[in-house]
């Protein structure tokens, strides 16, 4: 093998800089602006969140399309918390100081939210969270722009209350933060509004429960005591598919006893035989077949960018989207990327929901959101059967929480608190002075 | 005097030591000292991964103790690392105190969440540091006690020890992700401030838990090397190589492995008490079966029963998840996989193995060098 | 005479007809529109607001006209369409790539079309409910004893005294026993509402013994109205009565779930209690070999699309190579280096399950894939209006018995089985015999690895396909084989379906979460009083 020779190699690395130079705009001169992906790509979580993690490269890929964010690039930095929730707050904390990422997008479960927050705030840095989630928090460095309870479970029951006439009430869920709270949520809203207690049947299972034959068996037969009946299922991904298979062989049909879902999307489903599950329902924010020219592009443009004209786009997703979309907006009118300076510029700040309407940042670091109820459908879709009037503004603390009931968040002065009492006015906890 | 018996003729851990006191200096000088942006400077964030790994370190040390030298595979270490670490996690949710999201003065945000009206019995105690340090030692001790008094009395062994240990990890996994248990069900515990005063999320802090790393291990380390260079150290390798022929000669078997199962059950409750300020978070997935069998494997990597090499192989396959999940996270699984199957079959004595190889290749080939020389 | 009858019956329908009707002419009329006519409905039913289509449904109901039910039928099947063009309601069948249309009223073809052209017409729960009763009351009298049972079914209950008469005419007609049933039953619940207390009594006595959870609804709200004591009385025993039969029912039908959840334990255990308990090889890449047995399912589903209903019995075989092969491919590579060692065994098939599962998620997916369910597979067995045996179920754990036997046969009746337990044994006795013991590890690795690529096509029909499937199942398989006693496939039949029964006996009053911890502790504390499992190993082969 011959030497390297270094004149060659100088003039040959001086004509490849030159040739850059002239290909890619003038704005490579500047330092890109890093985007950090905190998405498992292996592990439990992998099923749901390789897909975000293509999503906010998509939007990456996008945004340089149009020429960068202030005449920079976007490098997008993904790291792998390999579903491993103290792993998170480690990736988390290499994000923010080693590879010095401007945002991060990331994380799906409640836990790995709660791994990575103390690293948030203390290094002050900045989280898009895209996940229907169980409320109770907001934090100065962390947006939530995936579903408060109030913008998904509370407009689904009263979807089943007032259109389909339910009586009573299996809360179905796995035993987890979300669920837990969803279900205590539903349970004072369902007691408030008349219903009694023998008509609640509340049942947890373990993650990847694979077994329902008994649970599916006790709920037909809550269901046959001659009262309309529903399941409000909070069931967690991968227990999902058992769980609808076997509904489907018990005979347990939609017109029977309908199932409402708050975490089966059409990615959920792209993994099932749909079939006997036609009917079924989900309560999101984002459906793919919600009709929609902005929709139409987002999802050509997937299509586009990951390569196959079959994979669906879901809630999440637009979550992602819209969060990408409001940051850009709001680094944009801040003129920079620093935390603090985005933080005061993105409240108040609106972009296109997928689904029509707007999305608006409120003070207490969620958003507004139209909440729509589908049906499942043969091709693994959903059918829109209602929808909410007007955007809902996610709340980030139940009213119907014992603990909660007074409080509010709200990140403009005066308050600048997650965690305000309106009774005592003051702020609680961590955030007190 | 006794350092020098301990470690004679133990060549790794006297380097494996030298290295720890190495780092111990030399880390908290790079990080507080040299300023950011030299590059010499030590980042926080190295400080904490070092310190995490050395808690691990200690962790696979105390399985090293079971494994090499007693014969013992637990599966099921991840369980006593675990229960040491929710004893520290018990004690950093009550530092907490009223600043907590909902402001409550005692009860940790997860109770109040859950509508809890008061504080169960089996969290008090633990806003004072010595009793959640003696819990952090003693409960996976007496389960280590109760589960091997039982086991070892009926000669559970082999395979089916394994097999049971693995069991009881996975049991206390899905007790714990149940949110009646009281310990914050899947999200564990979290959102820790301070300990005894100490800002948590401060450098010094980060050093200081650092340090206290670096010295549990090397106590451990020195523990470990106490109790195989003595004659319990002995009996337990009889047992290991023979254990028949140990319980004819007259040696009470069940008492020697309980008591070394016992200790280092201890030992990795400490480890994951260390383990929790430093990485603000304990949750049921430390009890995951797969953690305790990785665990096993990286002694399996250092080097088994040689006790440094425990500390080699964590260190090592640690260091390489960390770089791996942020340089290939779609391939590094393949790495990891790889790994595993190419050094149990071609570094069946680990790391450390092949360490003691090269010294014995380096002295067999001095002399003849040296016969050489004389020889013109 | 067969002519006299409908047309009696006939004009209890219409009747019935008519009052839905005046019902539907009263809601269209609040929506603000004066059309009641068919053909108005008709195009009313292409309107995109649901309540629209729901009077419209009515509407056609009540019409009387013949085509209404195959109509409303069609809709509620999902394949009446709306032609943008002419806005006409076409029926829609799927050709390749296009759809052929036919006439909705009339049935004629109206060649094909593109998916475009036509729109499918929404239906929510809400109208399908509504559908269901129409459907049902338009067919009661149709020739297909299988769409009088629905309809039958569908009227259970509705104490609509129209809807009683055209029950009872059509139980005077009616031949089949189920449908009989049906029918009777609804009767006898209108009974109860009669005012004449020997009436009531009569339908008291109709209702006991009946297992239709109808029954049992009905007396309860009998009694907490009643004020008659003797009715109150029978009603009181025939309720305990039901209550007591429907005891019985759900303790089979316990017995049954334990047994199935038994059997896919068993099934995917019993592959390990080879690989593990004949060979000692600690394989965590079990899981994953069930995984790919799986992934073979899909892959042969994908391959075979219009033929799902045969696509397992291509994918049995298909599955036990493509795993065997994996088996031996592991076996050859990696495992044979390392006998006599089994703690070190554990720890390499940890690495290859691990690299396994990231293969399946850069080639395939990191998603699950979708595995149908072939038709015989859905639905359940009716043995009593209590008791359903679901058939995924029972067919595989008739299968899981299946291949256990299999097992068996092979490894006592034949001279591989002979073999492989020779060198389990010994393998230097084996040797020095004239066995060829590297070809036999090979072939039973294989055997095992095969038998769990089997379990995987069983576990596809049940639950997720995905990378992360093994694991859900590798703990489990362990525990089974080892409380059943390594090295005694006998111990993993027993053990498997024992602890699904314990399981879920206990999930009723413990939940799903506890009653598992309560089976591990179990297993624990069994070990400690049977360190060999249930069926331990005689002899020298047992220690090590």
């Amino acid at each position: 093998m011959s030497k390297p020779n270094p004149i060659k190699t100088t003039l040959l690395s001086a004509a490849c800089a030159v040739a850059l130079m002239a290909l890619t705009p003038a704005q490579s001169a500047e330092p890109p602006i890093k985007v950090g992906v905190l998405h498992s790509l292996s592990g439990t979580m992998a099923i749901s969140e390789t897909t975000l993690k293509d999503t906010v490269l998509m939007l990456v890929e996008e945004q340089n399309k149009k020429g960068g964010l202030l005449g920079r690039p976007l490098e997008a930095v993904v790291v792998d918390p390999a579903s491993d929730w103290p792993l998170f707050a480690e990736k988390a904390r290499e994000l923010l100081t080693q590879d010095k990422v401007d945002v991060v997008f990331g994380c799906w479960t409640s836990v790995s939210r709660k791994s990575v927050l103390p690293v948030f705030e203390e290094l002050n840095g900045l989280l898009f969270y895209p996940v229907q989630y169980e409320g109770e928090e907001s934090s100065k460095n962390v947006f939530y722009t995936g579903a408060a309870p109030n913008q998904q479970a509370i407009p689904a029951v009263d979807y089943l209350k007032d259109e389909l006439g339910i009586e009573r009430w299996v809360l179905a869920g796995t035993d987890y933060v979300y669920p837990r709270t969803t279900n205590r949520i539903l349970e004072a809203y369902l007691k408030q509004n008349g219903v009694a207690d023998e008509d609640i049947m509340i049942d947890y299972t373990p993650f990847g429960h694979s077994d329902w034959q008994s649970i599916v068996a006790r709920i037909k037969r809550f269901g046959s005591e001659g009262k309309k009946t529903a399941v409000v299922s909070t069931i967690n991904g991968d227990a999902n598919v058992p769980f609808y298979k076997e509904l489907a062989n018990q005979g347990v049909t939609a017109d029977d006893i309908p199932v409402v879902a708050f975490s089966v999307g059409e990615e959920e489903l792209s993994g099932i035989d749909t079939k006997p599950l036609v009917g079924h329902l989900a309560a999101w924010n984002y459906f793919m077949s919600v009709d929609d020219p902005n929709n139409a592009e987002f999802i050509e443009t997937w299509h586009g960018f990951i390569k196959n004209d079959k994979r669906v786009t879901n809630d999440p997703m637009e979550a992602h989207k819209i969060g990408f979309d409001l940051w850009v907006q709001a680094v944009e009118k801040a003129g920079t990327t620093d935390t603090d300076a985005v933080q005061a510029a993105i409240i108040g700040l609106e972009t296109q929901n997928l689904t029509g309407g707007t999305a608006r940042m409120l003070p207490n670091h969620h958003i507004t959101k139209p909440v729509l109820i589908g049906e499942i459908q043969e091709d693994g879709q959903f059918a829109v059967v209602w929808q909410t009037d007007e955007e809902v503004p996610g709340d980030a603390w139940s009213d119907y929480l014992e603990g909660s009931k007074d409080l509010i968040a709200d990140w403009t002065p005066p308050i600048m608190c997650g965690n305000f009492n309106t009774v005592t006015q003051t702020c609680l906890g961590s955030e007190a002075e | 005097m006794v350092l020098g018996r301990l470690l004679r003729d133990d060549r790794g851990g006297q380097a494996m030591l030298a290295v720890l006191l190495l780092v111990a200096v030399l880390v908290p000088i790079l990080n507080l000292v040299v300023p950011e942006g030299n590059p010499w400077h030590v980042s926080t964030y190295t400080v904490t991964l070092l310190g995490k790994y050395l808690t691990y370190a200690l962790l696979a040390v105390a399985v090293d103790l079971v494994w090499g030298y007693l014969g013992i595979l637990s599966l099921g270490h991840a369980a006593f690392f675990g229960l040491g670490g929710y004893a520290m996690g018990m004690y950093l949710m009550r530092q907490i105190g009223d600043r907590g999201v909902y402001g409550h003065p005692v009860l940790p945000d997860f109770m109040v969440f859950l509508n809890w009206t008061e504080l169960p019995w089996f969290w008090q105690g633990f806003d004072m540091f010595w009793f959640a340090v003696l819990m952090a030692i003693l409960v996976p001790g007496v389960l280590a006690f109760v589960f091997g008094y039982l086991a070892f009395r009926s000669r559970v062994t082999g395979v089916y020890l394994s097999i049971m240990t693995q069991a009881l990890t996975y049991a206390l996994m899905l007790a714990f992700f149940r949110n009646e248990m009281g310990f914050g069900g899947n999200n564990g515990l979290t959102d820790f401030k301070d300990i005894l005063g100490f800002d948590l999320t401060n450098d010094t802090t980060r050093i200081g838990l650092f340090l206290a790393s670096a010295l549990t291990l090397a106590l451990g380390y020195l523990a470990c090397r106490f109790i195989v260079t003595s004659r319990l150290g002995r009996v337990a390798v009889a047992i290991r190589d023979a254990e028949a022929r140990t319980r004819f000669i007259g040696y009470r078997v069940d008492h020697v492995k309980l008591a070394i199962f016992t200790f280092s059950a201890m030992l990795a409750g400490i480890a994951g008490a260390l383990y929790v300020p430093q990485v603000g978070i304990i949750n049921p997935g430390e009890f995951s079966p797969l953690n305790s069998i990785e665990l096993v494997i990286w002694v399996a990597i250092g080097g088994r029963a040689t006790l440094y090499g425990a500390v080699i192989g964590a260190v090592l396959v640690n260091y390489g998840k960390t770089y791996f999940t942020g340089a290939f996270p779609e391939a590094w699984l393949f790495a990891l996989g790889a790994l595993f199957v190419l050094v149990t079959l071609f570094l069946p004595k680990g790391i450390a193995g092949l360490f003691s190889q090269a010294v014995t290749w380096w002295r067999v080939r001095r002399p003849r060098e040296r016969t050489a020389r004389v020889t013109p | 005479m067969p002519t006299r009858i409908p047309l009696h019956r006939g004009i209890w329908i219409s009747s019935l007809l008519v009052l839905l009707c005046l019902f539907a002419v009263t809601r269209v009329s609040a929506e603000g529109s004066e059309t009641v006519s068919f053909e108005a409905a008709l195009i009313d039913l292409s309107d995109p607001s649901f309540a629209v289509k729901q009077a419209a449904v009515d509407v056609i109901a009540a019409s009387g006209d013949p085509r209404a039910a195959a109509l409303l039928q069609a809709l509620a099947a999902g394949q009446l369409y709306v032609r943008d063009a002419d806005r006409a309601l076409v029926l829609v069948s799927p050709s390749a790539g296009d759809y052929r249309l036919r006439d909705a009223l009339d049935g004629s073809e109206l060649g094909e079309a593109s998916r475009r052209e036509v729109k499918k017409i929404a239906i929510n729960n809400r109208m399908r409910t509504q559908l269901r009763t129409a459907i049902a009351a338009l067919t009661l009298a149709s020739p297909d004893p299988a769409v009088r049972l629905r309809a039958a079914q569908q009227m259970l209950g509705d104490p609509n005294p129209l809807v009683i008469q055209a029950i009872r005419d059509q139980l005077e007609e009616e031949e089949n026993r189920q449908v009989r049933d049906y029918l009777t039953l609804s009767l006898a619940l209108a009974d109860l509402q009669d005012p004449a207390t020997e009436i009531r009594l009569r339908g008291i006595d109709r209702l006991s013994g009946s297992l239709y959870p109808a029954a049992r609804n009905g007396l309860n709200r009998l009694l907490s109205a009643e004020t008659d004591p003797e009715v109150r009385d029978a009603a009181e025993r025939a309720r305990t009565h039901i209550e007591r039969m429907r005891s019985l029912n759900e303790a089979a039908e316990t017995l049954f779930f334990g047994l199935s959840l038994g059997s896919v334990l068993v099934l995917a255990a019993i592959g390990l209690a080879i690989t593990f308990g004949v060979m000692g090889v600690i394989n965590m890449a079990h899981g994953e070999l069930i995984m790919i047995g799986a992934y073979t399912t899909y892959l042969v589903q994908q391959a075979m699309p219009h033929w799902i209903d045969y696509s397992l019995f291509v994918a049995i075989p298909a599955a036990f190579i493509v795993a065997g092969l994996m088996g031996i491919l592991i076996e050859r590579t990696v495992i044979r280096f390392l006998y006599g060692r089994p703690l070190e065994t554990l720890l390499a098939t940890f690495g290859i399950s691990l690299i396994l599962q990231q293969l399946v998620r850069t080639t395939i997916s990191a998603q699950n894939v979708a595995v149908q369910n072939p038709s015989w597979m859905s639905g359940s067995l009716q043995i009593n209006p209590a008791l359903a045996l679901t058939y995924s179920r029972l067919y595989i754990l008739i299968f899981a018995l299946l291949v256990f036997f299999a097992l068996l046969v092979i490894l006592k009746r034949t001279a591989l089985g002979l073999q492989v337990r020779a060198v389990a044994q010994n393998r230097a006795m084996a040797r020095s015999m004239g066995v060829r013991s590297g070809r036999v590890d090979a072939l039973t690795f294989g055997l095992g690895a095969g038998v769990a690529g089997v379990a995987g096509v069983a576990l596809s029909q049940l639950t997720n396909v995905g990378p992360n499937m093994g694991q859900a199942y590798i703990i489990d398989s362990f525990m089974v084989v080892v409380f059943g006693g390594v090295g005694n496939l006998w111990g993993t039949l027993v053990a498997g379906l024992t602890l699904g029964v314990a399981n879920k006996l206990m999930e009723p009053w413990a939940g799903a979460v506890l009653a598992k911890i309560l089976v591990l502790v179990f297993i624990i504390l069994f070990i400690q009083k049977r360190p060999r499992g249930l069926f331990p190993q005689r002899g020298r082969a047992a220690d090590g």
